[in-house]
């Protein structure tokens, strides 16, 4: 139930509204509102058991093991909400002065360091604000580069199919064009057709590796070669930088550049969808584009750089210093772990995942790359299962709900059909990977049985299979109080 | 099983090609390509008067599961398009190659079936595709 609708007019809980209206006599007339807003008129109490309701019917990785390949959905220590939640971090106003601000920015410059030297790469900043906008900012600062040079006919990005779909739309929202380079069935970039792609039309390659295939591109010193030599950039995609943290850098790789998906690899919450932070690293010769602001050290003292001090930048992504609160977990997370904590997470993520995908081929579910090892994700591909018992991936997705699974990531990536790209993290033990193998095992059986358990589930949530053609077709967003009691 | 008329020709995209015999063509996505999208939930036409070089993406169908490109399956320009399907994407779904067509172009060439498949060898692109 909404909490629109549990409201009774003359039923406010005032005892924590302000005391006075505020004035708006400074606000234009006709900005003004005519009528009062349509706020919920509910009891304190009804509104604590609402929200504490709606908490409970989450499912979220406090909950359940949360397998959403592609996501990196792992614990967030309660140390980084609780550091970060300090009054002096919590209560400092962002236009504070540097003066006033030293503490935060020097947890800001360490944070810079550390990813630099797990990157391997020359400088970062810290300024954007989710991953899709550290693409942005990359693939702008590629622009930047070739445009700096007065190479101006480089206006191709490459980008292989294995890529997330946001890797296109960056480049296109940075004004180049896009040319798709195939994955070969062993899931490998295929090499010959990106030597017969690129040319002097080329800036670069966006790539992510491990890909969204799940292995680890093993042609990688061939690709960096094959695209320098052409005189183009390379782009890391860093969304599966947790199969790889502190154990390969992509400076080392080659890259240029690369964008952090500090949510993901360095445990920040974010479900809900928000909020991200998506830091960009960069080699020697883009370092002058970088957005701003950025934190520098002198002597004892912290600066932010900002547009006056970087005249080439590409800008600013956000108002002020970017996702600070998020920012903070993750210096804290990147704190507590170390460099020893930072190896042990990619062993571990990808120790689980191939656990996790030797234990599914054994119960007889198909991999999508079976020669190869998994990363910290892998793809089943439940073709099969769709053939014979006429049930897809997603009812294996929704049944899984009711094991108290959360679905791993499903047609995703579009190369494989009928598939689940799981990805089980460093933080899940042993007894949760065998408990998902298990209710797997199960729900195939329930589908050989009788398909029909399958296409109606889940049965166990606080909502059964939702309509989300109908959803998608008929948009109905907002809500409004019925006609009748007008 | 999906359907595959033989009197039409068809891409390795998916998109079917329907000679008109007055130098027009009809286009749509194959029944092959809407069982494997999946309940589509819109259609993004393309705009009468465009031109389109063959292979250019000149229109977007968008299911639950994936959004996908439709490619001009011959050089032409844009004569009109089934603006029916933009209240009712669906029809796509359940009449492919009938109600659920897309665009008709007027062909730059003189060779409607310039490139294209026949029914045959357009079964065994979906075959390899497994």
């Amino acid at each position: 139930m909404l909490i629109q609708e549990q409201s009774r007019p003359g039923r406010p809980a005032t005892a924590q509204a302000p005391l006075e209206m505020a004035d708006v006599s400074d606000l234009p007339a006709g900005l003004r509102r005519q009528s009062r807003a349509a706020l919920p008129e509910v009891s304190e109490l009804q509104a604590v058991r609402h929200y504490t309701r709606l908490s409970q019917q989450n499912f979220a990785i406090d909950t359940n093991f949360y397998p959403l390949g592609s996501c990196t959905m792992k614990y967030n220590p309660r140390a980084c909400n609780s550091l970060a939640s300090l009054p002096g971090f919590l209560a400092r106003h962002p236009a504070a002065p540097e003066s006033h601000s030293q503490g935060i920015m020097a947890c800001l410059h360490e944070l810079q360091d550390m990813l630099k030297i797990v990157t391997g790469m020359h400088a970062v900043s810290l300024a954007p604000a989710a991953g899709a906008q550290g693409e942005l900012a990359g693939v702008m600062m590629i622009r930047a580069y070739h445009d700096a040079r007065g190479d101006h006919d480089r206006r191709e990005i490459l980008v292989p199919d294995a890529a997330h779909g946001t890797n296109p739309a960056s480049a296109i929202m940075a004004g180049f064009t896009v040319r798709e380079i195939p994955t070969g069935s062993n899931g490998d970039v295929d090499i010959a057709a990106l030597r017969d792609a690129v040319g002097p039309h080329t800036a670069g390659i966006m790539l992510t590796n491990p890909s969204t295939v799940g292995v680890f591109d093993r042609n990688i010193q061939a690709i960096a070669e094959t695209v320098h030599e052409a005189g183009g950039l390379l782009y890391y995609d860093g969304a599966n930088l947790n199969a790889i943290l502190g154990k390969v850098r992509p400076g080392d790789m080659g890259f240029d550049v690369i964008h952090m998906n500090l949510h993901k690899t360095f445990s920040t919450p974010h479900g809900g969808g928000g909020p991200g932070a998506g830091p960009v690293g960069v080699s020697k010769r883009l370092e002058p584009y970088l957005p701003v602001p950025l934190v520098v050290k002198d002597g004892d003292a912290y600066h932010w750089q900002v547009e006056q001090d970087r005249p080439e930048s590409i800008g600013r992504m956000t108002a002020f210093g970017g996702n600070m609160g998020i920012l903070l977990r993750a210096y804290i997370y990147a704190r507590l772990l170390g460099a020893e904590g930072m190896r042990r997470v990619s062993e571990y993520a990808t120790l689980n995942a191939n656990y996790l995908l030797a234990r599914l081929k054994e119960a007889g579910f198909t991999a999508a790359y079976p020669e190869r090892r998994a990363s910290h994700e892998f793809i089943v591909t439940l073709k099969k299962e769709a053939k014979e018992y006429g049930t897809n991936a997603m009812d294996f997705a929704k049944r899984l709900l009711d094991y108290g699974f959360h679905a791993p990531t499903t047609y995703f990536p579009l190369l494989v059909p009928e598939c689940l790209l799981v990805e089980p993290t460093e933080t899940e033990p042993k007894e949760a990977l065998d408990g998902f193998v298990d209710a797997m095992t199960k729900i195939r059986a329930e589908a050989q049985e009788n398909p029909d358990t399958l296409k109606q589930a889940p049965y166990s949530l606080p909502v059964r299979r939702l309509d989300d053609v109908r959803a998608a077709r008929q948009l109905d967003l907002a809500w409004k109080p019925a006609q009748a009691e007008d | 099983m999906s359907d595959m008329p033989a009197d039409l020709k068809y891409t390795e995209s998916h998109e079917w090609v329907r000679d008109n015999g007055d130098g027009t063509v009809t286009v749509g996505i194959t029944d092959h390509a809407q069982d494997a999208l999946g309940d589509l939930v819109f259609v993004e036409l393309p705009e009468v008067g465009k031109t389109f070089a063959a292979k250019d993406a000149c229109a977007v169908v968008e299911s639950v599961k994936a959004a996908s490109d439709i490619y001009a399956p011959l050089a032409g320009e844009v004569v009109s398009v089934n603006e029916a399907l933009d209240g009712a994407p669906e029809t796509i779904n359940s009449d492919p190659y009938g109600e659920g067509w897309i665009f008709q172009l007027k062909l730059a060439g003189d060779n409607p079936a310039e490139g294209l498949l026949d029914a045959d060898a357009y079964q065994q692109v979906v075959d390899e595709e497994g």
